[in-house]
């Protein structure tokens, strides 16, 4: 069952963590890259990526960050979450970057590294 | 989620580019948590207004929004990166301060009250019960819902924007009647102090959903209980918490003993001593200055110490003079700006801050890039003051 947050189309390589991600000062504007060491993916960057992970936590403002992602081109074309939280919500919906929400076993199901394509027009939202 | 003809209408954008805008995040929002509809709202308060978080993008976006664009409720805001009136003290650049000029600016323009505080809570008598309102600021959100009797969702800085802009929200589980949590915390320490209540919170947050039952404390006082908001708000997406007796529900059941309270200790106190002290996130209160006032009669501090609170509470406390004798054991007092991420604090000028908040500890450490001393108001004011 996928739910559609933010509606678009999208094409890239997904970039998978197993935490929750707090955007606001977790992920380095500039560049894109997740300098929390506490992430699974410390050091890489989302930058073009379909970024999947469980859900946003933590600061309201993480909100701003991912439209400053957005304005600085360092953002990930998709974001795919387990459950949806408003500060990512409310950033994709700003930024226009595709979201959905996924079951948990479609969530489980998807891997790291594999390109993907996303249309919430289409019939297989995922491709 | 369904629409009004209205609704319908500003996210079409027949009302304006600013009602699209705000309308399509509520929309968004409002499929996030399964609403169904929009409701009315009482009070935004909005988060997104340091330039050290918002950034150029967010300077600008705001800059473009507040030429047409209007609050439709009573709407307060976040701390900004300084206060005006000590900032010359600090080494900050020129362009920071214009910019954050600018953001406060276009907040102003577009009707916003510039309270620049993290605690409305402490500032304004809070409406009648359940009334709903909008809270971005984490821990403002847990507070209202779980100690004010007041309904919102932990809105994010563009959902509580949205709503300040339509005087909406959507009508999600947490505006609802009081529904059980499915997890509920056993708090199996004795005599915490505020700072085991902001590491509580921390674990709360990181184990709870969207609401959670905590047994085993009798109601803390306000300084515990706004450190309980603000670890909780840190760590994950927990709305809301009540205080419960023992077994009293079906929920699943948690610890949160000596252990676990050493984890997120560890996670989060990475030295043994701070250059600086900082008192505040949240902003403090006219009881905890009060208190410390009294906490420090004799004292002085050894080494710097910043006390935030809202400007309007420092008034306050001038008049009472619970300031004198902060000023005098040598605390700097600074309103507009907490010690999440201001710039006032940076790792070119200091190397670790002692803070008895969990919250800032973790934006200390993962923002601002400096180490934690954390440890209790207590024992701050017994190891560093003399």
């Amino acid at each position: 069952m996928k739910k559609i947050i933010v509606k678009g189309k999208a094409k890239g390589v997904i970039l998978k963590s197993k935490n929750p991600i707090n955007f606001l000062g977790s992920v380095d504007k500039k560049s894109g890259v997740i300098h929390n060491e506490k992430y699974d993916i410390f050091n890489k960057s989302i930058k073009d990526s379909v970024f999947v992970f469980p859900h946003g936590v933590g600061s309201s403002v993480g909100a701003y960050t991912i439209f400053s992602l957005k304005s600085n081109n360092t953002a990930p074309v998709a974001m795919i979450c387990q459950k949806a939280d408003l500060t990512v919500a409310s950033g994709c919906a700003l930024a226009n970057i595709p979201m959905i929400i996924v079951s948990n076993d479609e969530f489980d199901s998807i891997e790291d590294g594999k390109e993907i394509q996303i249309d919430t027009e289409s019939e297989n939202i995922l491709n | 989620m369904e629409l009004t003809k209205e609704e319908q209408a500003a996210l079409n954008g027949e009302m304006g580019e600013s009602l699209k805008t705000a309308y399509r995040i509520l929309v968004a929002t409002g499929e996030a948590t399964n609403a169904e509809k929009l409701v009315p709202i009482q009070w935004a308060h909005l988060s997104g207004v340091n330039y050290n978080t918002i950034g150029d993008s967010g300077e600008e976006f705001l800059s473009m929004l507040s030429k047409d664009a209007k609050v439709k409720v009573k709407t307060t805001l976040n701390p900004m990166g300084f206060d005006i009136d000590n900032v010359s003290k600090y080494n900050l650049d020129q362009n920071f301060i214009e910019k954050q000029q600018s953001i406060r600016d276009s907040y102003i323009r577009m009707g916003v009250e510039p309270t620049f505080s993290c605690t409305p809570y402490e500032i304004y008598d809070l409406p009648e019960k359940n009334t709903q309102v909008s809270f971005a600021e984490s821990n403002a959100a847990i507070y209202a819902n779980s100690l004010g009797n007041l309904k919102t969702n932990k809105e994010s800085a563009f959902s509580a924007l949205a709503s300040a802009l339509t005087g909406k929200s959507p009508y999600s589980d947490l505006r609802k009647e009081n529904t059980e949590s499915s997890t509920t915390i056993r708090m199996m320490l004795e005599n915490p102090n505020e700072m085991d209540f902001g590491l509580l919170g921390f674990f709360a947050g990181k184990v709870a959903d969207t609401s959670v039952s905590i047994s085993g404390v009798a109601k803390p006082d306000k300084r515990s209980c706004k450190s309980l908001c603000a670890g909780m708000g840190t760590s994950g997406t927990c709305a809301k918490f009540d205080f419960v007796g023992e077994e009293d529900n079906d929920s699943e059941k948690v610890d949160f003993g000596k252990e676990e309270m050493n984890n997120i200790f560890d996670e989060l106190n990475t030295t043994e001593s701070g250059d600086v002290i900082t008192l505040g996130s949240p902003q403090l209160g006219l009881d905890e200055l009060s208190d410390l006032s009294s906490m420090l009669k004799g004292r002085a501090f050894t080494k710097n110490c910043m006390i935030f609170c809202p400007r309007a509470i420092q008034n306050q406390a001038r008049k009472l003079g619970y300031t004198n004798e902060i000023e005098k054991a040598g605390g700097e007092i600074l309103s507009d700006c907490c010690t999440c991420l201001t710039p006032l604090i940076n790792k070119d000028e200091t190397d670790a801050v002692t803070t008895n908040s969990v919250k800032a500890a973790y934006y200390l450490k993962n923002s601002t890039g400096v180490d934690v001393n954390l440890k209790s108001l207590s024992k701050i004011v017994e190891e560093d003051t003399k």
